[in-house]
């Protein structure tokens, strides 16, 4: 894979794209996410009103693979109902897995599909998944609590 | 010294790799390997392989002899006393956790205290946590100067402190790159009666070791990080300490004598040893001391000397660069960890790679000294007396390039 490839203009925009690299007041859960190796680390912040996602932020640092891709998600799920955004996020996971090729059911992802071609570069692969894993755990203890009411 | 003749030496470091030579700056990490240590590797495993110490056929006694004459050549590159004072393991690491269980956790109580540097590498920080958790001793550390690097000065006098019962530091920071002169630092622990313990890891491969000299308790290092196998490390140990400590591992030929509910344990260094030893990696380890010395420490000194100050003075015209400890390259022992402002290290990285340079990126098993230094991460570039000042010029082009690829102006 070729660098341009990998840090195309568009993943460089993300990565400095600090709309949603920001604190939420008053969030309904919050969650770390680590990548012990390389040093990424990121705390990611949900608003949740009636069941949809009011609000999705993180701080922390990490490379531009990690950075663009949660800045992405963060934009990609905002306003989406819980149960909406836990399909995307299964959806961009099965992506990077190589298990979702087709172009037009990748499509919902918006520009997140950019991330693609990173399950061809498997050192990148957990800084791609790093924001998505950590929203993942959130938004399955959303639908546990949902349960329990 | 001839680098050409050298190099020659080293068949992989003529890799292809985006077009000319790798590049290979991760030396703190681990080292290449020599084709007169890989040939010695080979012909003894091609005529010599059998079990040490067991069985009376030729194969055996080859295998004895190769083992123990590997022994006898790390004691004198160390210059311990007996061959009963070196220990081999797999690394450092194991060396360090050798130490941490069969001396720290038997000797240590509530009311001790360790004393470590927040410069420890994971391997000499994680094991004095456990010993802590263990037995109720503290764990105290010695901080660092932010910007030199240096020990903080009040900070030694934590080393006075009657209380201090082990302390544990890298002779090298491999991070910082800063050289800890030990011999004080020992001295000033002895002096109420602390046991001293040596990470060697970043200091064998680059200086000349002498045990008794320094007179530390322990001292350990890795063969991988200078042209051995990967897999051979050596833990020296003060032969009275040895014989007051527990074995590690228990198993076969660590014994003098097994009974249904009794064993009595062989005499050293047997007893740290159980279970078949690495003996390819043990004949490795020989070959590379014999390699490495043929060289001399002067000159690889002196040549890492020449890549550092390259290097440091390269990354100081090069605006955006942070050098993590000293800058002034006599205090730097073969590597420089920096920092690129804007630029996460793993995308530094992942530029060079595609331009055929190796760095190490990530807190390099050191998470609470980034922490305190107020870094994520960083990168790091590692020499060793094979690497070239056209490396270097190399390194440091490919280098400026990195904040523009990520679309920053300079």
């Amino acid at each position: 894979m070729e660098l341009q490839q990998l840090y195309t203009d568009l993943i460089l925009e993300y990565n400095k794209d600090t709309t949603n690299k920001r604190k939420i007041d008053d969030p309904t859960l919050s969650e770390h996410g680590h990548n012990p190796n390389c040093g990424d680390d990121i705390t990611l912040e949900v608003k949740v009103k009636d069941g949809v996602i009011d609000d999705l932020a993180y701080t922390g640092s990490g490379c531009a693979i990690s950075q663009a891709s949660t800045a992405m998600m963060a934009e990609l799920l905002q306003g989406r109902s819980v149960d909406e955004a836990l399909r995307l996020v299964h959806l961009f996971l099965d992506m990077i897995r190589g298990k979702v090729t087709d172009e037009a059911q990748l499509e919902e992802l918006e520009a997140a599909v950019s991330l693609k071609d990173i399950s061809k570069l498997p050192v990148r692969v957990k800084c791609a998944v790093l924001g998505w894993h950590t929203l993942e755990i959130i938004l399955d203890r959303l639908e546990a609590m949902k349960k329990e009411k | 010294m001839n680098l050409e003749a050298i190099r020659n030496d080293f068949p992989i470091l003529k890799t292809q790799c985006a077009g000319r030579d790798v590049v290979y700056f991760d030396n703190a990490a681990t080292t290449q390997k020599p084709l007169p240590v890989l040939q010695a590797a080979f012909e003894y495993s091609t005529h010599s392989n059998g079990n040490p110490h067991r069985g009376a056929h030729i194969f055996a006694i080859a295998a004895s002899e190769a083992y123990d004459g590997s022994k006898e050549t790390v004691r004198r590159f160390l210059n311990a006393r007996s061959t009963r004072e070196i220990i081999y393991t797999r690394n450092t690491t194991e060396s360090l956790n050798l130490v941490a269980r069969s001396y720290g956790e038997t000797h240590l109580k509530q009311g001790d205290k360790i004393l470590i540097t927040i410069a420890e590498h994971h391997s000499d920080l994680v094991t004095w946590q456990r010993v802590a958790h263990k037995t109720g001793a503290a764990l105290e550390y010695i901080y660092v100067d932010k910007e030199t690097g240096h020990f903080l000065p009040e900070d030694l006098k934590k080393i006075d402190d009657p209380a201090v019962k082990i302390f544990a530091f890298a002779e090298v920071s491999n991070v910082l790159g800063i050289h800890f002169d030990p011999k004080p630092l020992i001295e000033r622990a002895h002096a109420h009666g602390a046991v001293v313990v040596l990470d060697g890891a970043q200091s064998a491969p680059h200086r000349k070791v002498d045990v008794q000299d320094l007179d530390c308790d322990f001292f350990a290092f890795s063969g991988h990080k200078m042209c051995a196998a990967d897999g051979i490390g050596v833990l020296y140990g003060r032969e009275e300490l040895l014989n007051d400590m527990e074995p590690f591992l228990l198993g076969g030929d660590m014994i003098d004598l097994v009974e249904e509910q009794e064993t009595r344990f062989a005499e050293l260094p047997a007893k740290f040893e159980a279970g078949t030893q690495y003996v390819e990696g043990a004949v490795s380890l020989e070959a590379a001391i014999r390699y490495v010395e043929a060289i001399g420490f002067d000159a690889i000194r002196e040549q890492e000397q020449k890549l550092v100050r390259r290097t440091l003075e390269g990354m100081q015209q090069i605006p955006h660069i942070r050098i993590i400890g000293p800058k002034d390259p006599a205090e730097k022992e073969g590597l420089v960890a920096f920092t690129v402002k804007d630029v996460h290290p793993h995308d530094v990285a992942q530029i060079l790679s595609a331009e055929g340079i190796c760095i190490r990126t990530g807190h390099h098993c050191a998470e609470p000294l980034h922490r305190y230094l107020g870094i994520n991460a960083s990168c790091r570039a590692s020499f060793y007396f094979y690497n070239t000042e056209e490396e270097v010029d190399y390194f440091l082009e490919k280098l400026k390039g990195v904040r523009p690829m990520m679309g920053y102006g300079d």
